[in-house]
């Protein structure tokens, strides 16, 4: 296992532990953020990309390359009507599950193992987009 | 608005933050989620849009990511939840047809909760904010529905 191996493995620790510690790896939370009875995803969604917002902007000033090596490049999306239309069927089977990919990997962690019947439909969904609608 | 608090959500999003930090500044990497699906697919399809140059240069990292997430949740269980382990009482169909939709979407979408969200959004991106605007609102419009028809929890 490389150095770079080890700290994408420590990177995702600290994202699983948050996100249980935020109670993401329990659907019922998510849906009560959904229900509009709990507003406080909110906070973790806004806390998570405030923290990386100043890394991902400052950081590369400072630093000419990453610590290991390589180079920082930015993440790029093109708005088009996949983008729109894929997060309407993702926003639809958020709200019926409570679903959405890190939370249900972190699932597992705590023994929420009902969640592997979610990751199993997830690859399928996956599978289904690329084989046939590209 | 606020019933379990802000401290919870406070602190896990700034811990999230400092492990997408962490591999960044390490590696350059944006450490994302729904990619693991295609990622990992791309070990068992022949088909061209799984075994794109992304995909498999990434599988690699993105399975060790989410196995680290994994982990991360497993030692939040064992040392600091109160109530130990978890299992959610809803329902499988709804987990199977709700994982189905998201994996679909957020892959159109190429982005979810965490690409789009944290770092799109860090990215200061605004189609990110646009795709994070959108499964808000449709995730909620759902939700509502889904209650309203009473079907629990």
């Amino acid at each position: 296992m490389n150095l770079r191996r080890i700290f994408v493995f420590a990177g995702g620790i600290l994202f699983g532990f948050g996100l249980a510690f935020g109670g993401m790896a329990k659907q019922e939370i998510v849906l009560s953020f959904l229900q509009l009875e709990d507003l406080g995803l909110l906070l973790l969604l806004g806390g998570s990309a405030l923290v990386t917002a100043l890394t991902i902007n400052i950081v590369p000033k400072i630093l000419k390359k990453p610590i290991l090596g390589g180079e920082f490049k930015k993440r790029t999306r093109t708005l088009n009507k996949r983008t729109i239309i894929g997060a309407i069927i993702f926003g639809v089977g958020w709200g019926i599950s409570g679903l959405c990919p890190g939370s249900a990997i972190a699932s597992l962690g705590v023994g929420n193992l009902p969640v592997l019947i979610g990751i199993a439909g997830m690859f399928i969904g996956a599978y289904i987009m690329g084989r046939y609608f590209t | 608005m606020f019933p379990l608090g802000f401290f919870p959500y406070i602190i896990g999003g700034i811990i999230i933050g400092v492990g997408v930090s962490l591999i960044f500044i390490a590696t350059g990497l944006h450490a994302t989620q729904s990619s693991f699906l295609d990622a990992t697919i791309s070990f068992f399809s022949k088909r061209p849009y799984f075994l794109q140059k992304q995909f498999i240069d990434s599988r690699g990292w993105r399975i060790t990511f989410a196995l680290g997430v994994i982990l991360g949740a497993f030692i939040y269980t064992i040392t600091l939840a109160a109530e130990g382990f978890f299992t959610t009482s809803v329902e499988w169909w709804r987990l199977a047809i709700g994982g189905l939709l998201v994996g679909f979407g957020t892959r159109l979408s190429k982005g979810c909760t965490s690409g789009h969200g944290i770092s799109g959004l860090a990215s200061l991106s605004t189609t990110s904010l646009f795709a994070v605007i959108t499964f808000i609102t449709v995730g909620i419009l759902t939700a509502l529905v889904i209650q309203i028809l009473g079907v629990m929890p």
